[in-house]
């Protein structure tokens, strides 16, 4: 078993694919849950506080936005313990909310520089490319068993 | 309750939500989210004019447009973004011109840092609540009877005494302790006024300092100095009626607030660096070996373009103004230079973000620096007034605000 991390790290429909092919989906919404679960509530809703994006500094300089230093917190992590990635180019809306464009940019450029097998796809538009995108996705993490 | 609508970007993943909603809470205000559909969202380019790539900010004007659609939605707007993001300034800065230009309801944009707490955002969230709630009270265009304003600065206490629409007394401290600097200051006025602190009906205070005063004297008014700076200012300079743009460069920060019929539309405060406020001319001055009060007339009669000064930040500033001494540039053109960089930040700071409407009407302690004035006039090409009193606008303000609350 593989930990893969996908992106958009907001996807629920990739991270379902992950785990269904008997791998670990590193996303975001498992990182919150453990943020929101584990201690007190300090700072809802995603109870992210002001230390967070000092953590972001990790992957991030100082004069980067605090909003992109903060999911960098969540994100930066995840990437770190990846080993296999799956990218998915223009997502639109529908795998997943990822907010900050700023913040794709240096999520995808860090997948990429980590030197992880690396899936590249692009969003399907219809049933055919569908099909062939799920294919895609089930053959390439097969090959990571 | 009153209800602000957030249109933010990146305020969760900074960590400062619960301070948003925190310094609402403060005021008496809700945070809302205005609620939209995923068409909204896909379809902001054609109904706002633009979407951008980053999802967050596209949400962002797909809730501006849902307000300017169903202005019973919220009673004011806050726009928030990130500081340092390029993409969210334009969009942040549109978005405001957007509800301002197609609503009614007051609009505050603000981009914070991870570091902006509750008590950062109060002054500006109570200005907006205040604008919502006190119209009434805000329209006001006459003081009654006899009432005293207190203006709790970060550099300076003022006082005024007014008596039936007209300062009958003035009183101007350096802000040391709090508590004492506006006893002091309120003392000197009612000496001026010649009355006894028993006599006057009511006081009204703003200022840094306003809540600790308030409750030491008992104020009936406690006030942020945006409605009260904006009210004394238009009060002042007898333009009660229509627009009016009033800039205050404070000691510590600086508000440019534009004003229909005595009423604050758009604001803005700022005071990222000292090198825009009258820190710097304070500093200017003693360099020069001159007194503050004598740095607008030597000013006057220097030219800026003779010296390279860009006081964007007051250790920068400081270094050209003492190279350009040391180059041998004449005191009056580095007065002047100083005048001209201070008055620059304001005007790209901030100047950019409030529509500039004449009458523009400078106030505050700065205002008398002559040469602030002149080198505001030259950059905005308009007339810039300086109205008598000007330096106590704020304690005008209150005193003519709190004898409404007095009728009331």
């Amino acid at each position: 078993m593989a930990k893969v991390i996908v992106y958009p790290p907001t996807s629920m429909i990739l991270s379902d694919l992950v785990e269904r092919n008997g791998h670990k989906a590193l996303v975001v919404p498992e990182v919150v849950r453990r943020l929101v679960t584990a201690n007190e509530i300090e700072s809802p809703p995603l109870n992210i506080t002001p230390e967070e994006p000092k953590k972001g500094l990790r992957y991030a300089a100082v004069d980067v936005p605090s909003g992109v230093r903060g999911r960098m917190s969540l994100i930066g992590p995840i990437i770190e313990e990846a080993e296999a990635a799956i990218i998915v180019e223009d997502p639109g809306w529908l795998t997943g909310c990822a907010g900050c464009s700023r913040t794709n940019e240096l999520v995808r450029l860090l997948i990429r520089t980590k030197g992880v097998p690396v899936l590249d796809l692009s969003y399907p538009t219809n049933d055919a490319e569908a099909k062939v995108f799920v294919q895609k996705i089930k053959a390439f993490l097969e090959g990571l068993k | 309750m009153i209800r602000i609508a957030q249109l933010s970007c990146g305020s969760e993943y900074s960590g400062i939500q619960k301070e948003i909603e925190r310094a609402a809470e403060t005021v008496g205000a809700k945070i809302i989210y205005p609620e939209v559909s995923l068409d909204d969202i896909l379809n902001v380019e054609n109904t706002f004019g633009v979407s951008v790539s980053s999802g967050d900010l596209n949400l962002a004007m797909a809730r501006a447009v849902r307000i300017v659609q169903n202005p019973d939605l919220a009673d004011a707007v806050i726009v928030m973004t990130c500081f340092r993001c390029a993409e969210a300034a334009i969009i942040r800065s549109e978005i405001r011109k957007y509800v301002h230009e197609n609503s009614k309801i007051p609009v505050l944009s603000y981009s914070f840092t991870e570091r902006t707490t509750a008590e950062t955002l109060l002054t500006r969230m109570e200005a907006l609540v205040t604008t919502v709630k006190y119209r009434g009270l805000l329209a006001r265009e006459k003081q009654k009877g006899l009432t005293a304003g207190i203006d709790s600065g970060s550099t300076t206490t003022k006082s005024v005494v007014m008596r039936d629409n007209q300062v009958v007394g003035t009183g101007w401290v350096p802000t040391t302790e709090v508590l004492k600097s506006a006893e002091d200051a309120l003392q000197a006025a009612l000496k001026m006024a010649g009355v006894q602190k028993e006599d006057v009906s009511a006081i009204g205070v703003t200022g840094y300092g306003r809540f600790l005063v308030g409750k030491h004297i008992n104020a009936k008014l406690v006030q942020e100095e945006i409605t009260v700076n904006s009210k004394g200012a238009v009060f002042l300079a007898d333009a009660q009626k229509g627009p009016a743009t009033v800039i205050d460069i404070g000691g510590m920060d600086n508000k440019a607030i534009s004003v229909q019929d005595g009423i604050p539309g758009g604001f803005t405060m700022g005071g990222i660096c000292a090198g825009a406020s009258g820190r710097f001319l304070e500093l200017t001055a003693r360099r020069l070996g001159i007194d503050i009060t004598e740095l607008g007339k030597l000013a006057l009669k220097g030219d800026y373009r003779n010296v390279a000064m860009n006081s964007y930040c007051i250790v920068f500033g400081t270094q050209s103004l003492v190279n350009s001494l040391s180059m041998g540039c004449k005191p009056e053109d580095v007065a002047m230079a100083a005048c001209h960089s201070v008055a620059e930040q304001v005007y790209e700071q901030q100047l950019q973000e409030v529509e500039v409407k004449e009458p523009v009407i400078m106030v505050g302690g700065t205002s008398l620096i002559e040469g602030l004035p002149k080198a505001m006039e030259e950059l905005l090409q308009v007339k810039v007034s300086v109205p008598k009193y000007a330096q106590y606008i704020g304690a005008v303000g209150a005193a003519l605000l709190v004898s409404g609350l007095l009728e009331d």
